[in-house]
């Protein structure tokens, strides 16, 4: 990124102003949520907008052995592709560290807040346990794609059902009436630190000029349930918890889209 | 053993959709979509070319790039990552367009479609080639016109035109020849076949997907005019 436009991204930010006349706490507007963009061939989808920034996800099914430390759990799997249709940033190939990284963030808001409880996804202990994998593409990516493609996933989970099991073979010709078990929606947001200041929903200028960030999941009941940070500058304590403040009022909005 | 189609004619397409402009970020973009197959495509470029052996001085070159979302297939999730399957018809895919294409104004440099299959039953290559024509177009490069795709062939002993899943993996056996056509001229930019059949069938299925891809050259027509319309 040219240093005239960082530098004049974050002079604006100390200022407590954007470039696109948004408020620091504000998203991009409209924020949509369609689902069964995929019905045929896909469990469950949708596609998630915020602002320009799309991304659609999809939820596959499959059976299998389960792992040796946890005979009676199914699991789950995120993936996320930078595809090149989606920016001119990216490139084809193996997946980037960003892509990794994305992915695991996601996985992390939906593995450790305990939004799927794995034992629900054991066929038999021991022999048959589901794994539900859960692909995500950007389909044009203008920044945001933490919270654009964790709400994605999300929705693509609501959306989903099973299909049919026919002794340890899936029917995928068949789907069941039984959707995932989710017991809630762990909706996470991302806010970042700009000369100094705390903003929300970042275009990609914005993540570019960015000091830091941090990724927050949350409950419904408002629990912290995963955290990242990222970028190359330290936050001190009290910045962390303002952080918590404003990422938890931001996901009760956000959440009101799914 | 005689085919009977449950909810279309023989020479029927099924209902196609198609939109202009569906990816910001790129020069040109669309989306085109028959039956349940969904294909998006994006153009990006003229860009310059890495690594520059693979230049060309005098033109520049179409690299097409072809790919199903991991969650499009109607089994298993599909390995995320080129396959050989891909990668054949990423290129037959670029050969389809070229013909079509004039980028001499543009030496050295290279302009990238990439198609991705956002849900399939059958004809995602010709889906794709509807779609990169159109985004082709989108990003106002010269063309001698846009490329038409569908696949005209036999189930059982019947010729049908834009063969589904279910008519691909007929028990009875099928006959599957994705064409794609420049419907000004009628000249013919790619032609496979899967199947067994004589030259009057093949003529029969022939002459079926080019009434196919005259129906779907007014569809593209359309969404293009009506991307242009709006602004």
């Amino acid at each position: 990124m040219l240093s005239i436009s960082k530098n004049y991204i974050q002079a604006l930010a100390k200022k407590g102003l954007r470039a696109d006349q948004r408020k620091m706490e504000e998203f991009r507007k409209p924020i949509t949520v369609e689902y069964g963009i995929s019905s045929k061939s896909a469990e469950g989808s949708a596609r998630v907008k915020i602002g320009d920034t799309e991304v659609i996800a999809g939820v596959k099914t499959e059976v299998g052995k389960p792992y040796p430390d946890s005979l009676g759990d199914g699991t789950i799997m995120v993936n996320v592709e930078l595809l090149p249709l989606s920016s001119p940033e990216y490139e084809s190939g193996p997946p980037s560290i960003d892509a990794i990284e994305l992915a695991r963030v996601v996985d992390r808001g939906i593995r450790e807040s305990h939004a799927i409880d794995f034992k629900k996804l054991c066929v038999k202990e021991g022999e048959l346990v589901w794994t539900v994998m859960i692909d995500i593409y950007p389909i044009n990516a203008t920044g945001n794609l933490f919270d654009a493609c964790a709400l994605a996933a999300l929705a693509a989970l609501k959306d989903a059902k099973f299909p049919k099991l026919e002794g340890d073979v899936i029917n995928y010709k068949e789907k069941t009436d039984t959707p995932i078990p989710l017991e809630f929606l762990p909706v996470s947001c991302t806010i970042h630190k700009i000369g100094g200041k705390f903003l929300v929903d970042p275009t990609r200028d914005e993540e570019l000029a960015s000091d830091a960030r941090l990724t927050i999941a949350f409950t419904e009941s408002g629990k912290i349930c995963a955290m990242q940070k990222g970028g190359d500058s330290p936050f001190t304590e009290e910045e962390v918890l303002k952080i918590v403040d404003l990422a938890a009022k931001k996901t009760v909005e956000l959440r009101q889209n799914l | 053993m005689s085919y009977k189609r449950p909810d279309r004619k023989e020479d029927e397409l099924r209902p196609m959709e198609a939109k202009v402009g569906v990816v910001k970020n790129a020069i040109g973009s669309a989306m085109f979509k028959i039956g349940k197959t969904i294909a998006i495509a994006a153009v990006y470029g003229p860009r310059e070319l890495h690594p520059r052996f693979l230049q060309n001085a005098e033109t520049g070159i179409l690299r097409c790039n072809y790919n199903m979302m991991a969650f499009s297939g109607s089994g298993n999730r599909v390995r995320p990552g080129p396959s050989r399957r891909s990668k054949e018809i990423a290129l037959v895919t670029t050969k389809a367009l070229e013909p079509a294409l004039d980028l001499t104004e543009f030496p050295k440099t290279v302009v990238d479609v990439f198609i991705e299959l956002i849900q399939t039953d059958a004809g995602t290559r010709c889906a794709g080639i509807c779609a990169a024509s159109m985004a082709l177009a989108d990003a106002g490069l010269n063309m001698k016109d846009l490329v038409c795709a569908v696949s005209g062939g036999m189930v059982g002993d019947v010729p049908v035109v834009d063969l589904d899943y279910d008519e691909e993996s007929y028990e009875g056996g099928a006959v599957d020849i994705p064409i794609a056509m420049m419907p000004r001229t009628g000249e013919i930019t790619l032609m496979q076949l899967d199947g067994v059949l004589s030259k009057e069938q093949l003529h029969e299925a022939m002459k079926l997907a080019k009434k196919g891809c005259e129906d779907i050259y007014n569809v593209q027509k359309e969404a293009l005019k009506a991307k242009y319309k709006e602004e």
